[in-house]
C-alpha cells in the first residue's frame, strides 16, 4: 500500500497549468494562448501581463477561438486554447473536428474546469460529454492530469508533442498524489497501488478517491489495483490486459457520463481481448442535479466508500458467475 | 501576368473542371465557375508562392472557404505546378487525394481542410494574427460564398479581424447570388454586404468578379487599408459564362450530360480563341 493520501492540502491545478505554460512561453517566441474572455477563469492573468502580445482574447466566440487557433498553427505557433470545458468542446466541436483533427494543426485544446467542476451551477456548465466528444475524433491525444505535478509534466508533455492534444483541467482541489519527480508519458498509465483482488481505473479529480477506495478496501482483505489513467486516448490497452487477465474484474471512475468516456475506452479494450466482469462508475445517463462538485461525485457513487462497496459488489459478482 | 494571360488561364481551368465534372460525374460546377477569375488572379498575378516549396514559412495563404468547389482550386493548384496536371483524372475516385473538399495532409497548397461552412475565415484570421506576431509580410486570402455568409462564425471572425487591425488579412466573397436550393434572397438575404462589412470597421470594396483587371487592383498590396481587413465584394454569376448555367440555380451541383457537357465545352472553346 503507498502512503495515506493527504487530504489537508488540497491544490487547484489551474495553478500549476499556467506557472508552467508561462515558464514555457519564457523559452518559445512561439507559444501564444488563444482565449474566450477566460483570462481570469484560466488563470492566465500571469501570462497576459509577461506576453501581452501573445495573449488573443477572441471574445465570447468559441468557433472563431478554435479556428484562430488552427490558424496560428499555420503559421508556426502553438496556439493553447484555454476555454472553459464545455464551451470548447461543446460549441466548437465541428472547429475541433475539422480545423484541428482533421486539418491535424498542432493545436492545445485545454478544457478547463471540465466535468463537474462548475457543480451547482448546472448542467449548462458541466461537461461531462467531453471524452466522448473528443475521443471519436483521430488525431488527438486526450490527457486528464490527476493532481498539480502531472497537469504540469502533462503542460510541458504538450508543448513539445507535435500534435493536438485535448488536456482536460480541473478546477477542484487536489491532493498531490504523485512523486515530485513524476515522469508523464503519454499512453501510458501509472499503477499507483499494487493489487490482485479487482482493479480501480481512474483519472482527474477521480485517482485519489480510488487511492482512497483502496485503503478501505484494504481493512476489508481486498486487494485493489490503481490505475491513473489519464491519457484516454490513445489508452494503456497493454495496462488494461493486465489488469484483466490478473485482477479479474475492473470498476472505471470517471467524472463523465457513462455513455462513450473512460469505461467504455476501458471496456473497449476488455471485451475484445480478455472479457472480465466491469462496472462503470460515473454520471449515470442524467443532467445532474443542484450540488457542488464533490458533492455530486459523492452523489453518483463515487465517494471513497461508494467506489469501495462497488468493488465490493463486483467481486460478489464475480464470485457468483 | 498580362490580363489576356489571366483570362486564358481562366479558361483553361474552367475546361478542364468541366471534364473534371463530367467524367466524375459529381461536383460543384455552379460555383467553380463562379470562383475561377477570383482563384486565377490570385494563383497567376498576386499570391506569392512557389509550388516547389508548398509549406515556404513566407508564402502567402490562400483558403478556400467554400471547399465544395475544390475541382477548381485542384486544377488551378495543377495549372501552377503543385501536383501533376494528369491527377485531376482522379478526382472523386476511390482512394483518391482529390475527394470532395480540400485536404491539407495530402494536397500540397492547400492550407486548412474545409468543407463545412463558416470555417475558413476564422482560421484565415488565425494566420494573419500568426504573420502580425512574426512582423511577417506574408499575407493571407479567403474566398467565401455568398451564402456561406449565413454562418454566425463568419461574423465572430469578422469582428475579431477588426479588432486585431488585420491588413494583411484579405476577404473575397464569391458574390454570385445563389445558393444550394434557391436565391440569396430568398433565403436569408445578407445582403447588402458592403454597409455590413463596412460597419463591423472593414475596408471593403466591390469587384466585377470576372473582371481580371479589376481583380488584379482590388488585390494589389497597394490596395490596403492600414489598421482594416479587407474584403472584397466580387459580383459573379454562378455557372459563369456558360449560356445554359449562368445565374441558374440548377447547377449549383448539377452534372451535365454527353450533350450538356459538348455544348459547354463549345462556349468555352470559342471564349478561348
Amino acid at each position: 500500500m503507498n502512503a495515506p493520501v493527504d487530504m489537508t492540502n488540497l491544490h487547484d491545478c489551474r495553478d500549476a497549468f499556467s506557472k508552467t505554460l508561462e515558464a514555457l512561453a519564457g523559452a518559445n517566441d512561439d507559444i501564444v494562448t488563444v482565449c474566450n474572455d477566460s483570462v481570469g477563469s484560466s488563470k492566465m492573468s500571469g501570462f497576459r501581463e509577461k506576453f501581452p502580445q501573445r495573449l488573443i482574447n477572441v471574445g465570447i466566440a468559441e468557433q472563431n477561438m478554435v479556428g484562430v487557433a488552427a490558424g496560428l498553427a499555420n503559421g508556426g505557433k502553438i496556439p493553447f486554447v484555454c476555454c472553459a470545458s464545455p464551451f470548447l468542446t461543446g460549441r466548437a466541436l465541428e472547429q475541433i473536428k475539422a480545423d484541428v483533427a482533421y486539418s491535424q494543426t498542432n493545436v492545445k485544446l485545454c478544457g478547463i474546469s471540465s466535468g463537474l467542476a462548475y457543480g451547482d451551477l448546472g448542467p449548462t456548465h458541466h461537461s461531462i460529454e467531453d471524452f466522448a466528444w473528443i475521443r471519436a475524433l483521430p488525431n488527438i491525444t486526450i490527457v486528464a492530469p490527476t493532481d498539480s505535478t502531472e497537469t504540469a509534466a502533462a503542460t510541458r508533455w504538450a508543448a513539445h508533442h507535435d500534435g493536438a492534444v485535448f488536456l482536460r483541467l480541473s478546477r477542484v482541489g487536489v491532493p498531490d498524489i504523485l512523486p515530485e519527480n513524476h515522469r508523464f508519458v503519454a499512453g501510458k498509465a501509472d499503477r499507483l497501488n499494487e493489487g490482485d483482488d479487482v482493479t480501480i481505473i481512474a483519472n482527474g479529480v477521480l485517482t485519489h478517491r480510488a487511492l482512497l477506495a483502496a485503503q478501505l478496501l484494504s481493512q476489508r482483505g481486498i486487494s485493489a489495483r490503481v490505475l491513473n489513467m489519464a491519457t484516454v486516448r490513445p489508452i494503456d490497452s497493454g495496462e488494461i490486459i493486465a489488469a484483466a487477465e490478473e485482477t479479474g474484474a475492473i470498476i472505471t471512475c470517471e467524472e463523465h457520463t457513462v455513455f462513450g468516456g473512460l469505461g467504455s475506452a476501458v471496456a473497449e479494450v476488455v471485451v475484445q481481448s480478455c472479457p472480465v466482469p466491469m462496472k462503470f462508475l460515473g454520471v449515470p445517463g442524467i443532467f445532474a442535479p443542484t450540488g457542488s462538485a464533490n458533492f455530486l461525485l459523492d452523489e453518483f457513487g463515487m465517494s471513497p466508500q461508494g467506489i469501495a462497496d462497488s468493488a465490493t459488489v463486483l467481486m460478489k459478482k464475480r464470485a457468483s458467475a | 501576368m498580362e490580363i489576356d494571360e489571366l483570362i486564358a488561364t481562366a479558361n483553361r481551368i474552367r475546361r478542364r473542371d468541366l471534364q473534371a465534372v463530367f467524367d466524375a460525374g459529381a461536383g460543384h460546377i455552379g460555383g467553380e465557375m463562379s470562383v475561377i477569375d477570383i482563384l486565377t488572379t490570385l494563383y497567376f498575378h498576386t499570391m506569392n508562392i512557389d509550388p516547389s516549396i508548398p509549406l515556404s514559412p513566407n508564402r502567402d495563404r490562400l483558403v478556400l472557404s467554400k471547399g465544395h468547389t475544390a475541382c477548381a482550386l485542384y486544377v488551378t493548384l495543377a495549372e501552377k505546378g503543385f501536383i501533376p496536371k494528369e491527377e485531376i483524372s482522379t478526382f472523386l475516385k476511390p482512394h483518391s487525394r482529390l475527394n470532395g473538399h480540400p485536404n491539407r495532409v495530402k494536397v500540397p497548397g492547400v492550407e486548412t481542410n474545409t468543407g463545412p461552412l463558416g470555417h475558413g475565415l476564422p482560421v484565415s484570421v488565425g494566420m494573419a494574427k500568426a504573420a502580425k506576431l512574426d512582423n511577417a509580410s506574408w499575407r493571407t486570402f479567403v474566398i467565401t460564398g455568398d451564402g456561406e455568409m449565413q454562418e454566425g462564425s463568419n461574423w465572430e471572425a469578422i469582428m475579431c479581424a477588426a479588432h486585431l487591425q488585420l491588413d494583411n488579412l484579405t476577404l473575397i466573397i464569391d458574390h454570385n447570388k445563389l445558393q444550394q436550393g434557391a436565391s440569396l434572397a430568398d433565403t436569408n438575404n445578407v445582403a447588402p454586404l458592403v454597409p455590413k462589412l463596412a460597419a463591423f470597421g472593414w475596408a471593403v470594396e466591390e469587384v466585377d468578379g470576372h473582371d481580371m483587371a479589376q481583380l488584379r487592383m482590388a488585390l494589389d498590396a497597394d490596395a490596403i487599408t492600414i489598421g482594416k481587413p479587407k474584403c472584397i465584394i466580387a459580383h459573379t454569376h454562378k455557372g459563369h459564362p456558360i449560356s445554359f448555367m449562368s445565374d441558374n440555380v440548377m447547377w449549383h451541383h448539377g452534372v451535365p450530360n454527353a450533350e450538356q457537357y459538348n455544348s459547354a465545352m463549345a462556349e468555352l472553346l470559342e471564349a478561348a480563341q
